[in-house]
């Protein structure tokens, strides 16, 4: 179980997160939603160690994410990023199998490939794309490339930051899909931030509203049409009008 | 009053500035050293930068260093000619080609190659997210790319820099040669005869303190890159620019220390 509790971020006079708080119970999909520049990336980003919080505490399993074996915490993430990130020098086989070339998950060469190419399949990618380096395919193929990557070593938790942004509808959601399959399959925690309402409804148990830096609610995804929330209402509905300002 | 207030509070603003980004450099390069003596280090990527930095640097050293050994002997005739000394010719490039012109020219042209592709590399991989990625991923931007690229500049550069010497002192000798009437024998003569170790050693000493700066320049700024493609285009300047400023610096400052006894 990851726990935010009262968690603050700022970056010089703007202050981003003012006291998060937020559960995310193991094996469930939580889904955070908000506008632009709410800090839905902040927040995920300090729970992976990428940005210290400047208050609050986060812990997974009820361990403090700031303490302890750093390596052994982040083996037991996989993360999804918003343009693919992959490593533009290296092909497209061992961007997936990153992990499994060092380290303490580090396999045999061959072995590593095997897996490597066994999830690019488990993604809807063909073998040939293995040899390929990140430059030679879509953006749609290197969101799936990205995907592999963050399964490609099994984590107990994995992280999407905007999986479907950029894409087109068949392929957001063929992406919403794969998450929902793998995240299932696999017994994941999962934790996603999207402005995408169709992948809210296709990913999610939970969904959580980060709005002016404090989860505005929190509920189960069937709950959210009815919350009664005026700030999720209206960010559901893709108002203009509402207590959010369209205008930040 | 208040015009001299603010000319000096402008000094001030930007002597702090500078002794801030000093300071953050010198912690930056501690900490690259420190991985070091910290396992894993990454031979693949150690390897790949020893090529990128190294192999691929030697053309436009060797070019360099041939010109400038070439035009060297020219002057030192021409204004040799002025009290009878044009016989120093071959001593004269042999010695400012390996003490100071080599690995200054060296560096020079090496700072503009690699602190700029090095920053511009990096700081993409940070737009990008690619070095949130490798954290993520359990490995450490320092150890993975900035420990390998700093290592191999220190070590590529002194070797280039001896083959520069070489080149230089033969374009020295092609012109000398060819066009300033000297005998071959004559000329390799003089030349060895006046050169001593410390000559040469003492450039390659150089030549391995630029390398690290190059590489240690381009990483930092690299890593400290804004967002977008201006921030990316910043970084690349103001790596290629600290690494210039940084090895004429520290060249005057090793040539005192080696050289004013």
């Amino acid at each position: 179980m990851i726990e935010l509790k009262n968690v603050h971020k700022a970056f010089g006079p703007n202050r981003v997160l003012r006291g998060v708080n937020l559960t995310i119970p193991s094996a469930t999909s939580l889904v955070i939603i908000g506008g632009s520049g709410t800090g839905k990336s902040v927040a995920l980003k300090c729970v992976l160690g990428l940005i210290r919080p400047d208050s609050g505490t986060i812990t997974l399993d009820g361990q403090d994410v700031t303490r302890g074996d750093r390596d052994a915490f982040l083996a037991r993430f996989g993360m999804l990023f918003q343009g693919g990130a992959l490593f533009d020098s290296l092909p497209v086989w061992q961007n997936v199998a990153f992990r499994l070339l060092r380290g303490s998950l580090k396999r045999p060469l061959p072995e590593a490939r095997e897996i490597a190419i066994e999830k690019l399949r488990r993604v809807g990618l063909k073998p040939d794309v293995a040899d390929k380096f990140p430059a030679e395919l879509s953006g749609g193929m290197q969101k799936r490339v990205g995907l592999a990557r963050a399964i490609a070593a099994e984590p107990e938790i994995i992280f999407f930051d905007e999986p479907t942004t950029g894409l087109d509808p068949i392929m957001a959601g063929v992406i919403n899909d794969l998450i929902r399959e793998i995240v299932t399959e696999m017994g994941a925690t999962a934790m996603t931030i999207t402005h995408d309402m169709t992948s809210v409804r296709a990913i999610a148990d939970n969904v959580a509203m980060l709005h002016d830096g404090v989860i505005k609610w929190t509920g189960p995804v069937s709950e959210m049409d009815n919350s009664g929330d005026p700030y999720l209402d209206q960010f559901i509905h893709g108002r203009a009008e509402g207590p959010i300002e369209a205008v930040r | 009053m208040n015009f001299i207030l603010g000319f000096l509070a402008s000094i001030g603003r930007t002597v702090l500035n500078g002794l801030a980004s000093m300071g953050r450099i010198a912690l930056f390069a501690s900490d690259t050293l420190s991985h070091l003596a910290r396992p894993p280090f990454y031979w693949r990527e150690f390897l790949h930068a020893l090529v990128q930095i190294g192999w691929l640097s030697l053309p436009v050293v060797g070019m360099t260093a041939l010109f400038t050994g070439g035009a060297l002997a020219l002057q030192i005739y021409a204004g040799g000619a002025r009290f009878n000394a044009e016989t120093v010719v071959p001593s004269i490039v042999a010695i400012g080609l390996t003490r100071e012109l080599g690995p200054v020219l060296g560096g020079l042209m090496v700072a503009a190659r690699v602190a700029s592709s090095i920053a511009a590399e990096i700081g993409t991989m940070k737009v990008t997210e690619q070095i949130d990625a490798l954290t993520t991923l359990s490995t450490n931007p320092m150890k993975y790319l900035t420990l390998p690229r700093v290592l191999a500049a220190t070590l590529a550069v002194p070797v280039l820099v001896g083959v520069g010497d070489v080149i230089g002192i033969m374009g020295g000798f092609l012109v000398g040669v060819g066009r300033l009437d000297f005998s071959a024998a004559t000329y390799l003569h003089n030349t060895m005869d006046f050169l001593e170790t410390w000559d040469v050693v003492s450039g390659l000493i150089k030549g391995a303190a630029f390398g690290f700066i190059v590489a240690l320049m381009g990483c930092y700024y690299g890593m400290n890159s804004g967002r977008g493609a201006q921030g990316v285009g910043r970084a690349t300047k103001s790596a290629v620019v600290a690494a210039s400023v940084l090895i004429l610096a520290s060249n005057y400052i090793l040539t005192e220390v080696f050289f004013s006894s």
